[in-house]
């Protein structure tokens, strides 16, 4: 067996996209055509512009854009499509996804893993896909004695939890699910559910393991939540806001990071130990305490948990991006977009109903977008970096690392924060 | 006069803060064997290890079966370093049928058995990592020991279990061009674990974990009998290569490393400074060997033993001593096979080093005692 990948040959890379998009191209005419028609003979069809949306009708929209275009944008401007596709759900899972992948490689690449080098076609593609199955396939095993109710319930309140932080996460100027005034006080609130959610799954299962590292995860989140929120007040201080947008908003000309490179650091740090990544992993110090508080959870639950620890990653990250990075803000790159795709007057759903001629979407959200994703995958990246370089500290250099050091430089933050306030530098709601 | 009971029918009087563990088997922590661990909030009151849980009666079984066929399945009990679990059978067994072995076959068995302990040093270093939570260096070593597993396949044509070392010598002469590859191998191998330093020991969070933690004296580990990396990493000079040279090794220029600390780094460094020098002794054993010979003395099938004797012999295998007592009564068979193996000594060092140590550090502590569980329970 060799550990060393085989070079890249264009001849050979070519063939295997050939052969990928056999592969696609059958499974589409195989399983898409069945599914579609399906869909589009059994389900109910709505009625859009007084017309009774046919399937025939709907193949002949597909054809011409100047009728499912406003269908397309009348529903991005729905509740719906914000919650469950973008900025929601569906965006937050797929950069979860992705990250689980990208991990996986970066790793594969630093310690010379085989697994997702070969696994598949195309990069190890499939590694994903097998680790699914896997945890489907899985049995879903209950302790006997276990809290059964509260044993089931805790993976998916932590889902729960995970997606409302989420929602909470302004993506671009007018772009956010839950546009929340006190939305960074909302997020303290959010955050606040981990270590009750932890606490109680690992009560739950009745197991000497899973509960010494419940109380670990306690201990951990409760004393690093400290250090987080007190390095968020520099920002508070400077923005005079708790709202997300407005934070972001304000760091048009200049991202906080500047000003603030202490908190920024203390607010990376804290956030690792959160989100329980290494080298704070302590609650599944998997050679001690087996795999922590998750040591009973099998099968899909685990990897419930596992999807919740992942969109929890995305939305810290997101949370760094906005409080400390800018948020949306950047040079223009996007190519603008003719007049008539923007703002077509489609006036629908709830949020655009109360403000008429509201564009459904602007060019400075596409351009928003772009920037708020690359910044959160370079986050996101850096938060899964130390996988590869640190080994798992201990928990009472944890708690000293948090109590002792953290706590003292979140509040040198906020004297800096405060200095520059009253030297006049800067002022409420941005550069003066 | 009141009457007291006897001291095993005493109620134990029950503290409720102290809770026991139970630390494997099974476990990713423990391997294939149980620590029962009594732990006071973070902190452990008692351990109590039980190796007893692989038990395989090798000893017994050698009883039944010839000098020769107890080759195979005497390199079990770890087969990562089956050259050297079988080389103080091998030197016993010369003795008791009284048979030279040629002076190649001297220098391929340092060979054979300097690669098996960098071989078994690197799948220790492995887990050594994965026990910190360090996946970069359980994939190293892991990865980089296969080097040296392609050159004992070339040598033995096994990957794992070898069962080269036989009564007179060798079993097979090494192929065609084998000294160039090797020598190549090992200095690329060389230079891979020094890279080790850079990312795993010299790493400020390891060497925070495993500073101070579980320090064994120098006067305990002599006391407690310990062997190997954990004796000389209390600050003992010895190691039976040097003190009770046996084949060659009295030709070559062999170092011992020692560390003062006897903490858990120490522990933990010195298998790794070890298998630099055992790069450096199979370079001098390549040079010094004759090119050409014989590496087997014939023997007669099914050798008996002259007479009734006993003989001890020991080697430095990679956990420490490793030694092998058989006594003969004349027949092709043994009468009596015992082992003395380093894992066994150095695991009775263990309660007395977690005694009062953080739950935390009981992976660091046990796995730097450079210990294997399959070998202590043969």
């Amino acid at each position: 067996m060799s550990v060393i990948a085989p070079k890249f040959k264009l001849s050979e890379f070519i063939k295997s996209l050939l052969d990928n998009a056999f592969w696609i191209l059958l499974l589409l005419v195989l399983v898409g055509i069945p599914a579609i028609s399906i869909l589009l003979f059994a389900i109910e069809m709505p009625v859009i512009n007084g017309e009774l949306l046919t399937p025939f009708l709907a193949l002949t929209w597909i054809a011409d854009p100047s009728r499912t275009l406003p269908i397309i944008k009348a529903f991005m401007a729905t509740d719906i499509f914000r919650v469950m596709a973008f900025p929601g759900f569906g965006f937050a899972a797929l950069l979860a996804a992705g990250t689980i992948f990208v991990e996986r490689k970066m790793l594969a690449k630093l310690q010379l893993r085989v697994g997702p080098f070969y696994c598949g076609k195309v990069e190890g593609i499939l590694q994903l896909m097998g680790d699914g199955l896997k945890l489907i396939s899985k049995e879903i095993i209950i302790p006997a004695k276990a809290d059964k109710p509260i044993f089931w319930a805790a993976p998916v309140m932590f889902v729960g939890a995970a997606a409302a932080f989420v929602a909470l996460i302004p993506v671009a100027p007018g772009w956010v699910v839950a546009d929340v005034d006190l939305g960074l006080l909302g997020v303290f609130a959010v955050i606040g559910f981990f270590p009750i959610i932890t606490i109680l799954s690992a009560w739950s299962a009745n197991s000497k393991f899973p509960f010494i590292g419940g109380i670990r995860a306690l201990f951990q989140m409760v004393s690093f939540e400290i250090p987080l929120i007190l390095s968020l007040l520099g920002v508070v201080i400077l923005t005079g806001t708790l709202n997300l947008s407005e934070i972001a908003a304000s760091q048009s000309s200049f991202p906080w990071i500047v000003f603030l490179p202490v908190g920024a650091v203390v607010f990376f740090i804290t956030m690792l130990a959160e989100l329980e990544r290494i080298p704070f992993d302590l609650p599944e110090a998997e050679s001690e305490i087996v795999a922590g508080w998750l040591t009973e959870l099998s099968g899909m639950m685990y990897g419930l948990v596992q999807l919740g620890t992942y969109l929890k990653l995305y939305a810290f990250a997101a949370l760094f991006v906005v409080l400390f990075l800018g948020g949306w803000n950047g040079p223009m790159v996007v190519p603008p977009f003719p007049a008539e795709i923007i703002t077509d007057g489609i006036v629908m759903g709830p949020i655009t109903a109360k403000i008429p001629g509201l564009p459904v979407f602007t060019q400075e959200m596409l351009n928003g977008t772009l920037w708020f994703v690359l910044k959160t995958v370079g986050v996101i990246f850096f938060i899964l970096l130390p996988r590869g370089v640190f080994p798992r500290i201990r928990i009472d250099m944890l708690l000293s690392l948090g109590w002792t050091k953290l706590i003292g430089l979140a509040f040198v933050n906020i004297f800096i924060a405060l200095g520059l306030l009253y030297a006049g530098v800067l002022g409420p709601g941005g550069l003066q | 006069m009141t009457t007291e009971l006897p001291p095993g029918l005493a109620l134990q009087k029950v503290d409720e803060r102290i809770m026991t563990l139970n630390v494997g088997p099974q476990h990713p922590g423990s391997g294939h064997m149980r620590i029962i661990v009594q732990i006071d909030g973070d902190y452990i009151v008692a351990c109590d290890p039980d190796p007893g849980y692989v038990h395989r009666g090798e000893e017994k079984m050698a009883e039944y079966r010839n000098y020769i066929t107890n080759i195979p399945h005497l390199e079990r009990p770890v087969i990562h370093d089956s050259c050297n679990i079988l080389y103080p059978y091998v030197l016993g067994v010369e003795e008791i049928v009284g048979i030279e072995v040629p002076e190649r076959a001297k220098y391929v068995r340092v060979i054979a058995s300097e690669l098996n302990r960098c071989i078994y040093t690197m799948y220790w270093l492995a887990i050594y990592g994965i026990f910190l939570g360090h996946s970069t260096m359980f994939m190293w070593p892991a990865g980089d020991r296969e080097l040296l597993i392609d050159l004992m396949e070339k040598m033995t044509g096994a990957r794992v279990t070898h069962a080269h070392f036989v009564p007179g010598g060798v079993r097979n002469d090494l192929p065609p061009n084998f000294e160039d590859v090797c020598l190549r191998q090992v200095n690329y191998f060389e230079k891979r674990i020094k890279e080790y330093a850079a990312v795993f020991y010299d790493n400020p969070i390891l060497i925070s974990r495993t500073r101070d933690t579980g320090v064994l004296s120098r006067q305990d580990a002599i006391r407690l009998g310990t062997t190997g990396s954990v004796l000389r990493a209390s600050g003992v000079d010895y190691d039976l290569r040097l003190k009770e040279p046996y084949d060659v090794y009295d030709e070559l220029d062999v170092h011992t490393n020692v560390m003062k600390e006897g903490d858990s780094y120490a522990r933990s460094r010195v298998p790794w400074l070890d298998m630099m020098e055992s790069c450096n002794i199979i370079r001098q054993a390549l040079q010094k060997m004759p090119k050409s010979g014989s590496v087997r003395t014939k023997l007669k099938p099914n050798p008996k033993g002259k007479g009734l004797n006993s003989v001890y012999k020991r080697v430095e295998s990679g956990r420490g001593s490793l030694g092998c007592y058989i006594v003969s009564d004349g027949k092709t068979e043994p009468y009596r096979l015992k082992m003395s193996v380093g894992s066994f000594r150095n695991l009775i060092a263990l309660p007395y080093l977690l005694k009062g140590e953080k739950l935390g550090n009981m992976p660091s502590v046990y796995w730097s005692l450079n210990y294997w569980p399959v070998e202590a329970d043969r």
